[in-house]
């Protein structure tokens, strides 16, 4: 465990608006979240001096540094596999701060993949050289080209073997609804569904995701600044300490073209990451108050469930359908309505949600919320007050 | 129609094979181990000396899917998506003939489809269909 004066601490958080149609550069959007995280904080953005985003993102660092008059930069990392990289980010702010690389570590990630380019369509081409090609030249000539259909065809083993229904993954998504109506941040604002609604949803990919399963393309900006908690104490918001952030892949797996590697029903990395994390941070993932799940696609959230060892493999369409995710159960799961009810900034704005459920500032706050479990699949952290 | 592959240089071994109607995986010189997808060097030994096996073509289902909203790129009609166990232990993405999902479990074995540009990619039918 690092000592308390050099502890990593999430001081400040900035998102723009969450829409379809941003109207905006995906740079402007980088720009004006990172702007309002500094803003937060009460950090001059001239200060930063480390950075790490998606390896997907397009705003480069020196973008953000010809914007926001970053002087120097000692350290920043570009972050693989997709919306994986959501929580493996604060893995990466942590030991940028707490090693003393840096003193001031931002973490973005902005999107313009509703109006710019749709996210979750087909390429109707790919060359040798593009990223991802070595895992999609399997997939794409056999018309297994979006990421739905990778995550259905992924997750099928799992949801066979536990005889999951699509009534049980509905419920998920009620429950993500339910909590973005009451989120006015959220895209689904006012917009509850049914389980009715969820089952009447057209499908996306037979015979698992419906409409109403699928996280939504959005455009918008978020970004975070942390620092060490020696500093963190003179700043303008409550520090939000980091108390541990892990990171797990193995051998031969892909994130969501996941085919090639384990029995396909457990999670493995995950449960790697949950035993790490009970060890450094104190407190295993269960045992936090608020739990912000990444959630691509309802099916993560039942794998995830079990892989960071809410409940036993098998187990979670029944945890779901006890009520223990509600606002008001053992561990609410994203009160921001989640990526599927709020937008989905590929994972970050769960991240932001964590931060604000602990300072106390959420729309739909939770009572006493002194710790929350962020992860998304291969990384998790606990973060606290 | 059916898109072309990707392919690479570490792969066109693979697609060259299902051209002249042959169903093989990356094979380790040294160590005779089989991988796929295929890869530069053998995690096992590390030997970058490599060579093609036959496989049986034969199979099991574990997991199947039709992309329905966006239709599958290329196709006049999304096909099903396999995920195949196949029986020399190795897995692969490929399609089920015919319109008619599977049971995960059902045996399959390989066979052939052309591609827009005349390349040709391993597709599975049913044991006894």
């Amino acid at each position: 465990m690092v000592a308390a004066s050099t502890q990593a601490c999430i001081v400040g958080i900035g998102q723009t608006e969450f829409s379809k149609a941003s109207g905006r550069s995906e740079q402007q959007l980088a720009m004006e979240a990172i702007l309002a995280a500094c803003q937060d904080a009460g950090i001059n953005p001239a200060d930063i001096d480390g950075m790490t985003t998606f390896d997907l993102d397009n705003t480069d660092e020196v973008d953000v540094m010809r914007s926001l008059g970053v002087k120097e930069i000692k350290y920043t990392a570009r972050l693989p596999q997709g919306g994986a990289a959501s929580v493996s980010t604060i893995v990466h702010a942590k030991n940028a701060v707490e090693s003393g690389l840096c003193d001031v570590f931002v973490i973005w990630r902005a999107m313009n993949e509703r109006s710019q380019y749709r996210f979750g369509q087909p390429h109707h081409s790919m060359s040798p050289d593009a990223h991802s090609s070595t895992f999609m030249e399997w997939c794409f000539p056999f018309g297994a080209q979006t990421p739905a259909a990778w995550e259905a065809l992924s997750c099928g083993p799992y949801l066979d073997k536990y005889g999951v229904t699509s009534e049980d993954l509905g419920r998920i998504a009620v429950t993500f609804r339910q909590a973005a109506a009451t989120n006015p941040a959220a895209w689904f604002y006012e917009k509850p569904i049914t389980l009715d609604d969820h089952q009447n949803s057209r499908w996306i990919v037979e015979p698992t995701l419906r409409l109403l399963d699928c996280c939504q393309e959005s455009d918008g900006g978020v970004a975070l600044i942390i620092t060490r908690s020696d500093r963190a104490k003179d700043l303008k918001q409550m520090p939000v300490r980091i108390l541990g952030a892990e990171y797990s892949m193995l051998f031969n797996h892909e994130i969501i073209s996941d085919f090639y590697a384990g029995d396909l029903i457990r999670t493995e990395n995950s449960e790697i990451v949950a035993d790490k994390l009970a060890a450094k941070a104190g407190i295993a993932p269960k045992d936090t108050d608020v739990a912000m799940i990444y959630d691509n696609f309802t099916p993560q959230i039942l794998r995830q469930l079990e892989g960071f060892k809410y409940c036993g493999i098998g187990e979670a369409k029944d945890y779901v359908a006890d009520g223990h995710l509600e606002l008001d159960g053992k561990t609410p799961l994203s009160p921001n309505g989640g990526l599927m009810g709020e937008g989905y900034i590929h994972g970050m704005n769960n991240i932001t949600e964590g931060v604000r459920q602990l300072r106390g500032t959420a729309a739909n706050q939770i009572k006493n919320a002194e710790t929350a479990f962020l992860a998304s699949g291969v990384a998790g952290a606990i973060i606290g007050k | 129609m059916r898109p072309d592959p990707i392919q690479r240089i570490d792969t066109a071994f693979f697609w060259d094979a299902c051209e002249r109607g042959e169903f093989v995986a990356q094979k380790c010189e040294p160590c005779n181990k089989l991988w796929h997808p295929p890869r530069p060097m053998c995690p096992d030994c590390h030997s970058l000396e490599k060579s093609t096996a036959k496989l049986s073509g034969k199979g099991k289902v574990m997991s199947w899917v039709r992309q329905v909203r966006p239709a599958s790129y290329g196709f006049k009609e999304s096909p099903i998506v396999i995920l195949v166990d196949l029986e020399e232990g190795l897995r692969m993405v490929s399609n089920l003939v015919g319109d008619q999902p599977p049971e995960i479990g059902d045996k399959v074995e390989v066979d052939f489809e052309k591609t827009v540009g005349g390349k040709a990619v391993p597709v599975f039918k049913k044991v006894g269909a």
